[in-house]
């Protein structure tokens, strides 16, 4: 794929490899650089920063010996869970929604009068009504996942050409076949997009939600952290938690590139 | 009769005045006839074509199908647009077996017919090819096997080859006359060529300009297999031109 918007000339692969491990390396050196100043220097008291390899000592040991593991599961079980109910609602709500008016003028203005409430203003109501179990994390990050990846797909229905419909009425699609032959396929690209920002939403509000009130997960563990000055364990989550993001995002560009190869074929 | 069009009247409301677009058209179409549309743009035939393809429905008037008043759009029906309208996310042979997966024809019927319709229009090399990947040309012959697999009782083509260029226009109709030969269909074809229309067509229907209604139905009587540069293949391209130049010229009065 071409980045047309990109400017200066192609690095060589292998160059433009180097580059960017380079560009990693440097950042953990004057991140190390400056927390070793601090230790020798004693500008401030250092566990308020400590380098990266005690952070990544503190991930090793956490994960070896600790209860690491039991934390990522808890998060990534509220983030999939809640994620896919927020991703099915999506589908199934804004799919009619963007396709046929009466749905559109039943459900828009309930959601155009929720959309621009923040997310996280809602968090102790999930609190209040579903209590501080799993029931509420995972209804919050429905909740907050549902408006960005619900819009996504209403735009990408009402863009999708009607002679596309037409030429599947007239070879003899059905309603129910025109849903998922021709609106899911034709709106996929831009329903994946949704996803992404879906995705990534709901690993920013599962760290918020675990703040409050939980025994078990990442955010629990920054927020422990917090509680006796862990500040290794804090950045520790807080990688493991990029990392997770990070391989979310992947996850769904693959799946993106196999849905979505008849855009770019070989 | 294959299709019936019996007293078709069409008018819009634009901006609160009502502007009539057809005006009691009646058109009997035979088995295995192809008719052409012919007329100045606005006059009304694409709207009938679409009118007959349940797109649009009849401020007054009925087409019937093999007897059967249609309403909406349907597999009896097949339809090529002159934008293609092929499915983008499936390959060739997805987008000509797409019909025949909706309608339930089992997975080995499916290929057969695929493969010989595929066949038919010269693309059994680029089944698995996608839309992005084929020109123009290829892009219509896809739309064209596609509504052939389907086996509809009709085929309405609107403008199909009108986005194309000079040369790959006459090889499509060289195409489509030789398709029509081998396996005859009833089609609607909708057409501003003039030459296109006494090539392929049995009859054309010359429009009026809007409101549009039947001026003549001309019987083109030529051997199955025409030449464009022939006498009397010129003599009915003059003898259209003249009808269509009328309509053309009220137009500007």
């Amino acid at each position: 794929m071409m980045e047309w918007g990109l400017r200066g000339p192609a690095l060589p692969r292998r160059r433009a490899m180097a580059m960017r491990v380079g560009a990693v390396a440097l950042f953990l050196g004057v991140w190390s650089l400056v927390a070793g100043v601090v230790e020798l220097a004693r500008l401030f008291n250092p566990i308020f920063l400590p380098g990266p390899w005690l952070v990544i000592g503190k991930v090793l040991d956490l994960a070896f010996k600790g209860s690491l593991w039991a934390h990522v599961a808890a998060t990534l079980e509220r983030v999939i869970v809640g994620f896919g109910t927020g991703a099915v609602l999506a589908l199934a709500i804004g799919l009619p929604a963007g396709h046929l008016r009466i749905v559109r003028d039943a459900v828009e203005p309930v959601v155009e009068l929720l959309r621009p409430i923040p997310p996280l203003a809602m968090l102790p109501l999930f609190v209040v009504w579903i209590g501080i179990g799993e029931g509420s994390k995972i209804g919050f990050i429905t909740y907050a996942t549902f408006f960005p990846m619900f819009l996504t797909t209403v735009h990408a229905v009402r863009r999708i050409d009607p002679l596309l419909l037409r030429a599947a009425q007239s070879l003899g699609a059905r309603t129910r076949q025109l849903f998922f032959r021709v609106l899911l396929p034709a709106a996929l690209p831009e329903i994946l997009t949704g996803m992404r920002l879906g995705l990534a939403l709901s690993f920013f509000v599962i760290v918020i939600s675990e703040f409050i009130g939980a025994e078990q997960g990442l955010g629990y563990l920054i927020n422990d952290g917090r509680n006796f000055f862990l500040v290794p364990q804090m950045l520790g989550a807080a990688v493991v938690l990029g990392l997770l993001g990070w391989a979310g995002n992947a996850l769904v560009r693959l799946l993106e590139r196999r849905a979505l190869r008849w855009q770019y074929p070989a | 009769m294959k299709i019936q069009i019996q007293g078709v009247s069409k008018s819009f409301a634009v901006g609160g005045v009502t502007q009539h677009a057809l005006v009691d058209v009646d058109l009997d179409v035979a088995e295995r006839e192809l008719i052409c549309l012919l007329g100045p743009s606005g006059c009304g035939k694409s709207t009938l074509l679409n009118i007959v393809a349940g797109f649009l429905q009849p401020t007054s008037g009925r087409v019937l199908v093999d007897g059967r008043a249609i309403s909406g759009p349907g597999a009896d029906r097949g339809v090529v647009f002159q934008e293609y309208v092929l499915f983008p996310w499936l390959t060739v042979a997805g987008n000509v077996a797409f019909g025949l997966e909706l309608g339930g024809v089992p997975y080995d019927d499916r290929v057969r017919i695929v493969r010989h319709y595929l066949a038919l229009v010269g693309l059994e090399a680029h089944a698995e090819k996608f839309p992005v990947q084929l020109s123009g040309g290829m892009k219509q012959r896809v739309a064209i096997a596609r509504a052939l697999a389907n086996d509809p009782a009709v085929i309405l083509m609107d403008e199909p080859f009108g986005a194309l260029d000079a040369q790959t226009r006459e090889v499509l109709q060289d195409e489509l006359s030789r398709i029509q030969r081998v396996e005859p269909k009833t089609i609607l074809f909708v057409t501003h060529s003039i030459r296109e229309a006494v090539y392929l067509a049995d009859r054309v229907v010359v429009m009026t300009s809007a409101p549009g209604r039947i001026k003549q139905v001309v019987p083109i009587k030529l051997p199955e297999t025409r030449d464009r540069f022939a006498a009397d293949f010129t003599q009915y391209e003059s003898e259209i031109t003249r009808l269509v130049k009328e309509e053309v010229a009220k137009v500007h009065e």
